[in-house]
């Protein structure tokens, strides 16, 4: 269940900021307004008139527009000819004039500087999005949903887009405000929503409440200090990651001098919102992405820029992010899938064949080890649940004994069963001597497993704080830029 | 509102398999009659004439089994190439650069080498040829991310017309009185044939040995394992540090390499010299496609859809002179049957349901 009893209501000429952590139900709710789920139960209103909303389309004809954080735009088009894309007043000879005309009255009625002509794919981000609000507002939105329109804009965009907000406010459109940063909900918001978990946890005017409170509303509960996990002599270095700079897929640095060491016998968690370069951050270790600068050892031995196979050979294994995209191969048999890190160790093959005696033997291992629920080890991997994929995954990485193993994610999406179990495999690990790498978004999973806690935020950490530091109740502040200690 | 609702099917057995495969080549006959009907032919006399042309005597069986060895040289590369969804369309040409080296190292040295020296060189070089035509589609791939589908289509018209360049210029035979064809290959540079047929045994117990051995590569070995990785999701096979662009370069060197050695096979075997591109090859590149689709991309069974493709071409012959029908119409035959093969291939992978969308209305 993505949401549970919630309300809330906007006025005309109101700007309202809906808060609350990655899954706490805000887009489901959205969506839900825009027609792209149905509600179980329940009512929307429009001027105090029941509607009921069953497509884009009806939403769209009672004024309701989108903005998708991912923009839907299609990049080889023109911006002319994306926006007559749903419109349904495009006349059916020479459209052409008529959007451009259109779209040069709105542009100059909200200061937008749009060429109708030009292909999307020649705009920047920013530009992009005005594209989505114009299209929106051609179509007749009244009510502005922008889902995190910020996470994709510089700060001279962003301060350009709450400028163009503020005027349509002024001319009486009402605006809602998805968003995890504190600190754009208090500069825009008239009022904040907090949502946690599917709940409504907090409502109020942005100028009662300040960051701090906001925080709160958002982690939505005490830290929990009494850590269940037995405690740990801290013994050798396992890993250093000595002033990493890594770029993402834009060639923008993700990741921007980030210092740490991992010791054996600790789980030492990454928390923040994804997107911060975690990811960039745990693929630079992993031997997939390029260390722009900066040096990575692992037991002494320096593996910065070493192949992915080199790295997994000096001890490092890969709980990845994406694990039916990057963790298995999934038209292959699960006795497959089970070496796929493997398959070049002597045990498994010599230079030339592969033992598949051994490797069938070592795959019904791995399922009677690591509780793998599966038919029998010649099943095409894919016909696996998720949390049984990501329990094949998990222990072919750990079979080895990795002296450091990067989980990114690792329950992500998986029920309270499997996310239990998995959870303890990386407890297990701990008390084994090994040292595990936790990325996660879940502050509940970082609290229970991990001895120290970085908060991440565009591509720097925040703080570096052992599990008991009191500090650690602002983690809200850090993990939204606002606090670095 | 019905709707057309598309689930993946998660138990494909090996039964299933054999289903689809004889429900689409059924259909593909089915829909071949229709095309006969309009020609104006009796579609089931014209197929029943297909087959008998080419399994129902010893004369065409003995055809078939020579057009059958190119495709199946060709296709059990192929056939490791689409394991790798590296969609090599280029074998026609991989094909002609074979000929190309393997005919001059026939031209040049054949007179000077017996043949149990010259012929294996002429196939290590025809091998060499199609290899290296097959690594630039490879490396474009690579390096800059063009999609082999196009280069490797284009490369097949810039490799024609180099044959073309070839045999009318520098490389024109002083024997031939003008015509734009080299010079015959020496005797010990031409491969004997069973009597009586046009069989190149040569070439055919390398095809059969390769193709067996592509098997074996596939299925029991690291370099086939990587290959099945790559196919299958390629982000994973960088996650778990297999060497793409290696693994890549030699699945474009047997695929190219396997249709240089059939170029050698069609030179060498067949017509003895080089001349244009049309009559060298016949188009076995493109119809290697089709062979290494019904084979299930797997060489082993490479064997008996080519045999199957090479009966169709000779048997398409047939119907050419019996029942007046134009040259095309084998083309026409083969490429229906890709068509209702991957057609095929979709509904073994899924589940379609027609149902009645309640939410709507």
């Amino acid at each position: 269940m993505a949401n549970t009893d919630v309300n809330i209501s906007i006025g005309e000429g109101e700007i309202l900021g809906l808060l609350g952590e990655n899954g706490a139900g805000k887009t489901t709710l959205m969506n839900i307004l825009y027609g792209l789920y149905q509600p179980d139960s329940g009512t929307i209103q429009i001027n105090g008139k029941d509607i009921s909303i069953k497509s884009p389309g009806d939403s769209r004809r009672y004024g309701i527009g989108m903005v998708h954080q991912h923009f839907m735009l299609i990049p080889n088009h023109s911006v002319a000819e994306n926006i007559a894309l749903g419109y349904e007043m495009t006349p059916l000879l020479f459209p052409q004039r008529k959007i451009k005309d259109s779209i040069i009255t709105y542009s100059k009625k909200f200061n937008f500087d749009i060429d109708p002509s030009r292909s999307v794919w020649q705009l920047s981000a920013g530009e992009q999005q005005r594209v989505e609000i114009i299209k929106a507002l051609i179509n007749g939105a009244d009510l502005l949903i922008l889902d995190e329109p910020t996470s994709v804009l510089t700060s001279q965009e962003t301060q350009d887009l709450f400028q163009n907000l503020r005027e349509m406010k002024a001319q009486g459109h009402l605006i809602i405000l998805i968003s995890h940063k504190l600190d754009e909900i208090l500069e825009l918001c008239d009022r904040v929503t907090v949502l946690q978990k599917g709940r409504i946890v907090g409502e109020a005017q942005t100028t009662d409440v300040d960051k701090k409170s906001l925080a709160r509303m958002m982690i939505g509960r005490e830290i929990i200090f009494q850590i269940e996990k037995e405690p740990m002599e801290r013994s050798d270095k396992v890993i250093t990651i000595d002033n990493v700079m890594v770029k993402n897929d834009k060639d923008l640095e993700a990741v921007k001098g980030i210092s740490f060491s991992i010791f054996r016998n600790e789980i030492f968690g990454i928390a923040g919102v994804s997107g911060n370069g975690q990811r960039e951050l745990v693929e630079a270790i992993t031997g997939m992405r390029t260390v722009e600068s900066g040096k990575i050892t692992i037991d002494g031995n320096d593996i910065t820029n070493e192949s992915v196979r080199c790295i997994y050979n000096s001890g490092i294994a890969h709980v990845p992010e994406e694990r039916i995209r990057f963790g298995i191969a999934p038209g292959l048999c699960l006795y497959e899938n089970a070496i796929l890190k493997q398959h070049h160790k002597p045990k498994y093959s010599n230079k030339l064949f592969l033992a598949y005696s051994k490797i069938k033997e070592h795959a019904q291992k791995l399922l009677s080890d690591f509780k793998v629920l599966a038919p029998s080890i010649n099943v095409q991997t894919k016909n696996l649940s998720g949390g049984n994929i990501q329990k094949l995954i998990l222990g072919r990485e750990i079979s080895e004994g990795p002296s450091l193993l990067v989980a990114s994610h690792p329950t992500y999406g998986l029920d309270v069963g499997a996310t239990e179990y998995l959870r303890k495999q990386l407890l297990k690990r701990r008390r084994e001597g090994g040292a595990v790498l936790l990325v996660s978004e879940d502050l509940e999973e970082i609290f229970e497993l991990c001895d120290r806690i970085a908060v991440m935020f565009q591509g720097e950490f925040m703080s570096i704080l052992n599990s008991d530091d009191l500090r650690l109740k602002d983690i809200g502040l850090m993990m939204a830029g606002s606090l670095r200690l | 509102m019905l709707k057309l609702k598309v689930t993946d099917r998660i138990d494909v057995l090996p039964r299933h398999s054999l289903l689809s495969l004889v429900f689409s080549l059924a259909a593909g006959l089915l829909a071949i009659s229709v095309i006969f009907l309009f020609s104006g032919v009796n579609p089931l006399y014209a197929i029943f004439k297909i087959f008998s042309g080419s399994f129902g005597s010893l004369y065409g069986l003995k055809e078939t089994v020579t057009k059958a060895i190119p495709l199946i040289l060709i296709g059990g590369g192929l056939a490791v190439a689409f394991r790798a969804k590296f969609w090599n369309i280029g074998a026609e040409s991989q094909l002609l650069m074979g000929a190309i080296f393997g005919t001059w190292v026939g031209l040049n040295w054949g007179p000077h080498l017996p043949w149990p020296v010259i012929v294996p060189l002429m196939f290590l070089a025809g091998f060499v040829g199609g290899a290296i035509w097959g690594l630039i589609p490879a490396i474009l791939k690579i390096k800059f991310s063009i999609n082999e589908v196009i280069s490797t289509l284009m490369l097949n018209y810039i490799c024609n017309e180099f044959v073309k360049i070839l045999i009318v210029g520098p490389w024109r035979g002083k024997t031939k009185h003008g015509f734009p064809y080299t010079d015959d290959l020496p005797l010990s540079a031409t491969l004997s044939v069973l009597p009586g047929s046009r069989i190149h045994y040569a070439t055919l117990i390398v095809a059969v040995v390769t193709v067996i051995l592509l098997g074996i590569a596939i299925y029991k070995t690291r370099f086939g394992y990587e290959v099945r990785v790559i196919g299958e999701n390629p982000d994973a096979a960088r996650y778990s540090g297999i060497d793409f662009f290696k693994t890549t370069l030699i699945i474009m060197v047997i695929s190219g390499g396997m249709a240089g050695l059939a170029g050698v096979g069609e030179a060498a075997g067949i017509h003895h010299y080089l001349s244009y591109p049309e009559s060298i090859s016949s188009g076995y590149g493109y119809t290697a496609i089709i062979v290494a689709w019904l084979a299930k991309l797997n060489p082993l069974y490479v064997i008996l859809s080519a045999l199957f493709f090479a009966g169709i071409l000779v048997g398409g012959d047939a119907i050419q002179i019996s029942l007046g029908l134009p040259a095309a119409t084998v083309q026409v035959f083969n490429g229906t049957l890709l068509v209702f093969l991957i057609m095929g291939d979709f509904f073994l992978k899924n589940r379609v349901a027609l149902q009645w969308d309640l939410k709507r209305n």
